[in-house]
């Protein structure tokens, strides 16, 4: 018990701060980015599982995280929710103007997931809804329809808000659940919810024949991963291996490794090391 | 941030009271699970808290199992239950019964076993079956520690009935679970402070039902 | 790496430094609560006027949801383990509180005054007198203190992983391994009869002259 004390009392500390978001793939993406810092001997220690955009961007302006894995649009929907950018450029253009002097954005990933609009199997069916399908044509049926998805997808304007604003859409009602993770994924596959906002890498999309909605009006806008960094914190040789990182990987490659996190049970940082050490970056 | 003004604002606000999310709907799903799970608590508890307390026996079992319950944290129950079941209230419910349960059982328990022997002894010597010696004699007089027991139970029932809206069912953790995730500490101030006052209305209902159901002579001397 | 007592990368800790680090997050807040109570309950058995509106006030205090205590201390204290602590505290402050007064109520004036009449100071009296009759109702309220502790320091891991062995549930959940929220809720249940037992003992061993059999 003596030992187990101390043990727990070398809480890390230290090194540059990586944090994460409440759902695998950002705590995945905090491990890739960290690992490749680490690679350059730089000292890293991790703070998964922080939280919504919410409370993590309080965190990076207030100094207690350096890196955060992001995604350009909902940042920017974040930080200004009526900004409608027509390229990845103009996203990370809206962003620096808006982002608090502290931060700076890292070069864009061509990796993308975006937040999506997805029904299950048996509403598609019902309403004849496909691939082809948008989220316009939920107008006339959304009254009947309960969605599901983040907390924060309730006020955000890439979630209610602006479903509502840009497509009229009013759902029956809204479900709380959590951030594209196994409450959502398990709720839209048991019809506990019939819409429900799901990541665009999410590998249960596939398993569980999810129709995903196509979002005509950019709603959900450019969302490439890109890493939020302190300016201070981190040093020049480590803005080189975050942009490194950003520039092998890609869209693929993030819904496979997605895949052996969630599907096969790897460990997240075994996962990172392995992608970094394929893509000659360890 | 001033905690008063937080809820000032929090009930001033019209959108906070109508519709799924208002605060009559998430009050009446925060009433209605504490509810069941007060019920299936003392459906479970009470029946074997007044026997084994009437015979005086088992009393090591029970605060065994009573222990044992309360280790259990709710939370992390919650979770499993949800990875076991999935969604739904049953997952919620286990939890909050396994919480309920240990207080009224060893209460209960205590209760009766603790009842003056005199009346009890006279009782039987008048003929009384065991059955109406526990029913009129010890009930009557344990019911204010057994009542107590059950307020316990209810308390920390409403106040850890919060954690359902964490698998997204309603009540009035979803203020606070939102307000978390949204950043509005509206929200989750105004969802405390609805908690808290419910909680009062519970202690004042049982006190009023002690009153009420206590038998004068009882009341008289304890 | 699925082996029962292996843990994702993400937790940052080995099994027996969360169990460590519950341990710690769970009872450092049920001594301070002991430390606080004393005097409070002291106070309230000298002047009884103030233990009713004591009892209201820690009522109220009792019935706020950890999270949402969590959640206001976060602007304050960070998503830290201070966070976590101070609501536990103040449960531990209410649960105690009554047991104590009425412990230290239940010493009968003779023996008070006895202790006056052997030249016992104040301070002398409380320590060695008051104090160790209060025992079996000091213990009594650590018991549920303690136990209800450990079982609450699992929700601080919604606010950014603080929750110690409850860090567990949200990868159990996030990566499907419902055998990580198993060995959560066991491990955390087996520290709590644990350290209940550990509570008993100690009450044995401070009151020899107590009966040993009863339910509580």
């Amino acid at each position: 018990m003596a030992t187990a004390l101390l043990a727990g009392c070398s809480a890390k500390s230290g090194g540059v701060v990586v944090g994460s978001n409440n759902f695998p793939e950002s705590n995945l993406l905090a491990d890739i980015y960290g690992e490749a810092l680490k690679a350059k001997g730089i000292d890293v220690t991790y703070k998964p599982n922080i939280g919504s955009r919410e409370t993590t961007y309080g965190l990076l302006k207030n100094g207690s995280v350096a890196v955060l894995p992001e995604y350009n649009g909902a940042l920017l929907a974040y930080l200004d929710p009526k900004a409608t950018p027509k390229s990845a450029e103009e996203t990370t253009a809206a962003i620096k103007a808006k982002l608090a002097s502290k931060l700076t954005l890292l070069d864009p990933s061509s990796a993308q997931d975006k937040d999506t609009l997805a029904v299950n199997a048996e509403t598609a069916r019902k309403y004849h809804l496909t691939a082809r399908s948008s989220a316009a044509d939920l107008k006339a049926v959304a009254k009947d329809l309960v969605i599901g998805g983040s907390p924060e997808f309730q006020t955000r304007q890439q979630g209610l808000v602006g479903l509502k604003s840009v497509y009229g859409l009013d759902f029956k009602s809204f479900k709380a659940l959590d951030a594209g993770g196994t409450l959502t994924q398990t709720a839209l596959a048991k019809n506990d919810v019939q819409v429900a906002d799901i990541f665009s890498t999410d590998p249960t999309i596939a398993k569980e024949k999810f129709v995903v909605l196509k979002d005509p009006q950019n709603l959900f806008g450019f969302q490439n991963v890109q890493p939020v960094v302190s300016k201070t914190a981190l040093p020049k040789k480590g803005v080189a291996a975050l942009n490194a990182v950003s520039a092998k990987l890609d869209t693929a490659t993030l819904l496979d490794l997605d895949t052996q996190v969630q599907l096969q049970h790897k460990d997240p940082l075994d996962v990172a090391k392995a992608w970094l050490k394929s893509a000659g970056l360890d | 941030m001033n905690v008063l003004n937080l809820v000032h604002a929090f009930f001033g606000d019209g959108a906070h009271w109508h519709g799924y999310d208002g605060i009559p709907t998430r009050l009446a799903e925060h009433i209605g699970y504490s509810l069941e799970a007060l019920l299936i608590a003392a459906v479970i508890g009470l029946p074997v808290g007044l026997v084994t307390g009437h015979y005086g026996r088992g009393g090591n079992a029970l605060a065994l199992i009573a222990t044992a319950g309360r280790a259990l944290p709710s939370f992390g129950l919650l979770v499993l239950m949800v990875l076991w079941i999935g969604l739904g209230l049953l997952p919620v419910m286990i939890p909050l019964v396994v919480l309920a349960v240990p207080p009224i059982l060893v209460t209960t328990y205590e209760a009766v076993r603790t009842v003056d022997p005199s009346p009890v002894d006279a009782a039987r010597g008048m003929g009384m079956s065991e059955a109406r010696v526990l029913f009129r004699v010890e009930v009557p007089v344990a019911l204010p520690l057994i009542l107590s027991g059950l307020r316990t139970a209810a308390v920390q029932i409403i106040s850890t009935a919060t954690i359902a809206a964490y698998v997204g069912l309603g009540g009035l953790g979803r203020y606070i679970i939102d307000g978390l995730y949204q950043r509005d500490y509206e929200k989750v101030v105004g969802g405390a402070a609805l908690v808290a006052g419910l909680a009062l209305v519970t202690l004042l209902l049982f006190w009023a039902a002690a009153r009420v159901t206590v038998s004068r002579g009882v009341r008289r001397s304890t | 790496m699925n082996g029962f007592f292996d843990l994702p990368s993400d937790l940052q800790y080995s099994y027996l430094g969360l169990v460590g680090l519950h341990l710690r997050e769970a009872l450092i807040p049920v001594l301070a609560g002991l430390i606080v109570a004393l005097p409070i309950a002291q106070l309230c058995a000298r002047f009884r006027w103030i233990y009713p509106p004591v009892l209201g006030l820690t009522t109220v205090l009792y019935s706020i949801p950890s999270l949402a205590f969590f959640v206001v201390l976060i602007d304050y204290f960070g998503q830290s383990e201070t966070t976590v602590m101070i609501p536990l505290a103040v449960y531990s402050l209410v649960v105690l509180v009554p047991g104590i007064v009425d412990g230290v109520r239940s010493v009968p004036q003779e023996t008070l005054a006895a202790a006056e009449a052997m030249g016992f100071g104040p301070l002398r009296r409380y320590l060695q007198v008051q104090l160790p009759i209060a025992a079996p109702a000091i213990i009594a309220g650590l018991r549920v203190a303690v136990i209800s502790s450990l079982s609450l320091v699992s929700v601080g891991m919604l606010i950014g992983n603080q929750g110690a062995l409850g860090n567990m549930l949200y990868d159990a959940n996030t990566y499907h391994r419902p055998a990580l929220a198993v060995n959560s809720v066991l491990t955390t249940a087996v520290l709590g009869v644990l350290a209940d037992a550990l509570l008993v003992l100690v009450r044995r061993l401070l009151t020899p002259w107590m009966p040993r059999k009863g339910a509580r």
